[in-house]
């Protein structure tokens, strides 16, 4: 082990240099540290598991073009269907006002009593039938699908009158936590009735995973109402494994077959839920990328540095490096010491580096909601850095421990 | 002697190209970061209608019952149909327009387009003299419109192109659920960004093809969008609309004279008051009136994400900054028999603390014209996001001028301190060692 304390008396004829070195390293770390922090959030969001079968389920945007009454459009809607389950490779095909991660549709208050005052949580509320389910590829953990008998068809101007729902485990469990949620009641602030629960299913993810959306997180609710609107409805088909792509191909003249006064937009009319969760995702996957450039670009700078600075320090002293070489010092001793050297600088820039990271979360976290630093994150920013430090003085390091003694004799 | 530091420091450059480059690499990639992520802040934190937004304001009331009355809340962030026609017919305001948004099927009249939906605003006739909003053809409707419910329609200048090509639209019939419109005026450039009148359908890019008067979408019903918040037992019922308790329209007024802006709020109050009196408001009075600015401020308009992004990238500046700082002390103090053998010839310390920032300044405007590119490349990435501002976000003069004066005056600081070590230097010292 080298001595420690002729390194500190050099350094303190350097103090600039060494002062910018450990409050580049200092802030190089608290960046990487937070920008590591939000980039495993961003994943771990985008990661999250819709609860379909996103692989086989293609997601169709009908609109309807001309003026139709209310039993015009459940005629329609149920030829559709009919027609898309029709196609080969389709194993089912249901209406719906919505689906995972389209971004906006219909959410609700959710109460245990009729005249309760606070609403005991919030949902997103999916309107279908029994065949919902299929066409998602989502399968009950408990209960039972809807019964024909229980199933209508609504225009957006009827007041919400179902009286059973199909709703995910986060949900039943917010409400009737460590009891089984079947066959319970519930109220809907926009209802008027009371909500049986029959069915629950694992995971099903409301239509929006954004943060406007954190209240009614994983909070899901399927009514047995056919939801008819001017506008037009979605139709979720899924394939048969592998056969997604000859499906698409054949739903737009199937369905202009039964009807063609109708839009079905050519560029996200028929979408595959692959590319959906693509695009709803995009914002939180950009975010990552960025995050991870940064990090890259300023590892690489600070590295630039280090070697900058190192290089000169180097040339500055290759007298006393000679001397140092005459009077019996080894190449290892020369190199052992540059090295030592930036490790001392890279603990206190790394000192320094944690009081900043900390501070820095700490603003994120009330600023940007942002999650609280790991201790394994701030760790391994440390270690990053304390090896990086070590990699890019090496080159300079060695350069010196070459320095030959006879150094020592020359004046210039 | 200006031109001799130039030279000077052309030369130094070129003497130590791996040093040089790695500086202006440095200043580049932080310019770069910092000057895209700033650009997207500034486009969308940017006034929708310049000299008009300190003059227009949207009154809030708090017309909702007692359950979950917390007294500190913020009222609605929209009004119902009654308080706003209320307000709008009370006109105490210079201008008062309200609006809420929708989406109507458009028929169009040649077979070769298919039907389609537009993005609609339905509003009453103050919005376009209010917003100042310019026609390139024909004109608003009027307030005798409004209370005729009739069936006239203003486009936008690219539908006018998509339906009626070039002999324009102005007079034509415009197809709209089974229903004829007299298109009477086509908008000329017209794209406020924020989308600050309605929030609610999005923040940034969300221009609307079709503008009704709001009489009208009621009598046909045409397609609420947007949010509709209800309480109590309101219902969502769309056909009751106009007598549910939910807030979904927008009332926007302008109060020309400042003096005025304190007696309108007084004005907000006396209503809430007088409701109340009557029975329909339950709660104390609870007015807001902010401009647009403070209004869109107050609704986080810009992502938090965008905001985040800018002061990482600062920071990272500010590293790259400190690297430049330590990179130029080494190059300068190497430097020092040079220096020396200036300061022995003549030169004073002056003289040598004006070279060495030269030269960093020269570092600072090659760094800034890198940065530039990047940020450029950068600002290409940004609109191939999904986002809905990705359309947005192009470099404008002002950016570009703060680009050049951030890398000029950021690489000046970051010479002072190694200018100022070099040019400390004893000649006497540097000429003995040679």
């Amino acid at each position: 082990m080298p001595q420690i304390r002729p390194i500190l008396t050099a350094l303190r004829r350097h103090k600039a240099g060494v002062v910018l070195i450990a409050m580049q390293i200092a802030l190089t770390l608290a960046i990487i540290c937070n920008a590591f922090s939000i980039i495993q959030q961003r994943l771990a969001h985008l990661s999250e598991p819709t609860g379909i079968d996103e692989p086989n389920v293609v997601v169709v945007s009908n609109e309807m073009a001309a003026s139709m009454t209310m039993p015009q459009m459940e005629a329609q809607v149920q030829a559709d269907l009919v027609a898309l389950r029709a196609i080969g490779g389709v194993q089912e095909a249901a209406i719906a006002n919505a689906y995972p991660l389209r971004g906006n549709g219909w959410d609700d208050y959710v109460m245990l009593a009729r005249d309760q005052v606070r609403p005991t949580t919030s949902t997103a509320l999916y309107f279908s039938d029994d065949h919902f389910l299929g066409a998602l590829g989502t399968r009950l953990v408990a209960g039972r699908n809807f019964r024909p008998d229980e199933i209508q068809s609504m225009s957006v101007r009827d007041e919400l009158s179902a009286s059973v729902a199909i709703v995910t485990e986060a949900l039943a469990s917010r409400l009737f936590p460590h009891q089984s949620a079947l066959g319970k009641a519930i109220y809907l602030l926009g209802g008027t009735q009371p909500v049986t629960i029959v069915g629950v299913v694992r995971v099903l993810q409301p239509h929006s995973v954004d943060r406007w959306a954190a209240g009614f997180a994983s909070h899901t609710m399927i009514l047995p109402r056919r939801l008819l609107s001017d506008w037009g409805n979605y139709y979720i088909v899924r394939a048969q494994p592998g056969q997604s792509n000859e499906v698409m191909g054949k739903i737009r003249e199937t369905l202009f077959a039964q009807n063609p006064m109708r839009i079905i937009n050519d560029r996200d009319g028929i979408q595959r839920f692959a590319d959906i969760r693509q695009d709803a995702y995009g914002r939180d996957r950009g975010m990552a990328v960025l995050m991870g450039i940064i990090c890259v670009v300023l590892l690489a700078i600070t590295a630039a540095g280090i070697v900058g600075l190192t290089s000169f320090w180097v040339s500055q002293r290759r007298r006393q490096i000679g001397v140092r070489r005459a009077l019996g010092a080894t190449q290892g001793d020369i190199l052992l010491y540059f090295l030592t050297e930036n490790l001392l600088i890279s603990i206190g820039g790394s000192l320094l580096g944690v009081v900043l990271a900390l501070g820095l979360n700490l603003w994120l976290v009330t600023r940007f909601e942002m999650q609280h630093l790991s201790l394994f994150y701030l760790m391994s920013g440390v270690v990053m850095l304390l090896a990086l430090g070590q990699g890019a003085v090496w080159a300079p390091a060695v350069r010196a421990s070459r320095v030959p003694p006879v150094e020592a004799t020359r004046s210039v | 002697m200006f031109a001799y530091y130039l030279d000077l420091a052309w030369r130094s450059m070129r003497r130590s190209k791996v040093l040089t480059a790695l500086m202006v690499l440095a200043i580049a990639l932080g310019i770069g970061a910092s000057m895209t992520t700033l650009t997207v802040l500034h486009v969308l934190s940017g006034d929708p209608i310049p000299g008009r937004s300190g003059s227009i304001f949207y009154p809030q009331l708090d017309p909702q019952d007692m359950d979950g009355y917390q007294p500190k809340d913020p009222p609605p962030e929209q009004v119902t149909w009654i308080d706003g026609m209320n307000l709008l017919h009370a006109a105490r305001a210079d201008h008062q327009a309200l609006m809420t948004g929708g989406s109507v099927p458009v028929q169009p009249a040649q077979a070769s387009i298919d039907p389609f939906y537009a993005d609609a605003r339905y509003t009453t006739s103050d919005f376009f003299t209010m917003f100042g909003v310019p026609f390139s053809g024909g004109t608003g409707w009027t307030a005798l419109d409004d209370d005729r419910k009739a069936r006239v329609a203003v486009i936008s200048k690219a539908l006018s192109d998509k339906l009626y090509g070039a002999q324009g639209a102005v007079g034509k019939v415009l197809r709209i659920k089974d229903v004829s419109f007299q298109v009477i005026g086509v908008l000329g450039d017209w794209h406020p960004n924020p989308h600050f009148y309605d929030l609610n359908i999005g923040n940034y890019a969300e221009d609307e093809d079709v503008y009704l008067p709001l009489s009208t979408s009621r009598d046909l019903e045409l397609a609420h969008n947007g949010s509709n918040d209800c309480w109590g037992r309101g219902g969502e019922d769309a056909r009751h609309f106009e007598t549910a308790s939910c807030v979904w329209l927008q009332l926007w007024v302008q109060i020309l004279d400042p003096a005025k802006v304190a007696a309108y709020k007084q004005y907000l109050i006396h209503y809430s008051l007088e409701q109340k009196a009557l029975g329909r408001f339950q709660r104390p009075p609870n007015v807001r009136l902010m401009n647009v600015m403070q209004w869109l401020n107050f609704m986080r308009v810009v992502p938090g994400d965008v905001r985040l992004q800018a002061w990482l990238a600062l920071g990272f500046l500010a590293v790259c900054l400190i690297n430049v700082v330590g990179l130029m002390l080494a190059k300068f103090l190497r430097r020092s028999p040079e220096l020396g053998v200036r300061r022995a010839l003549g030169a004073s310390r002056r003289d040598i603390f004006v070279q060495l920032l030269v030269e960093s300044g020269m570092v600072g405007l090659a760094g800034g014209a890198g940065g530039l590119l990047l940020a450029m490349i950068g600002l290409w990435l940004v609109r191939r996001q999904p986002s809905d501002y990705a359309s947005l976000a192009h470099l404008d003069m002002t950016m570009l001028l703060a680009t050049f004066t951030l890398a000029l005056f950021s690489t000046l600081c970051a010479g002072l301190l190694p200018a100022w070590r070099a040019c400390l230097v004893t000649p006497a010292l540097q000429l003995k060692s040679q």
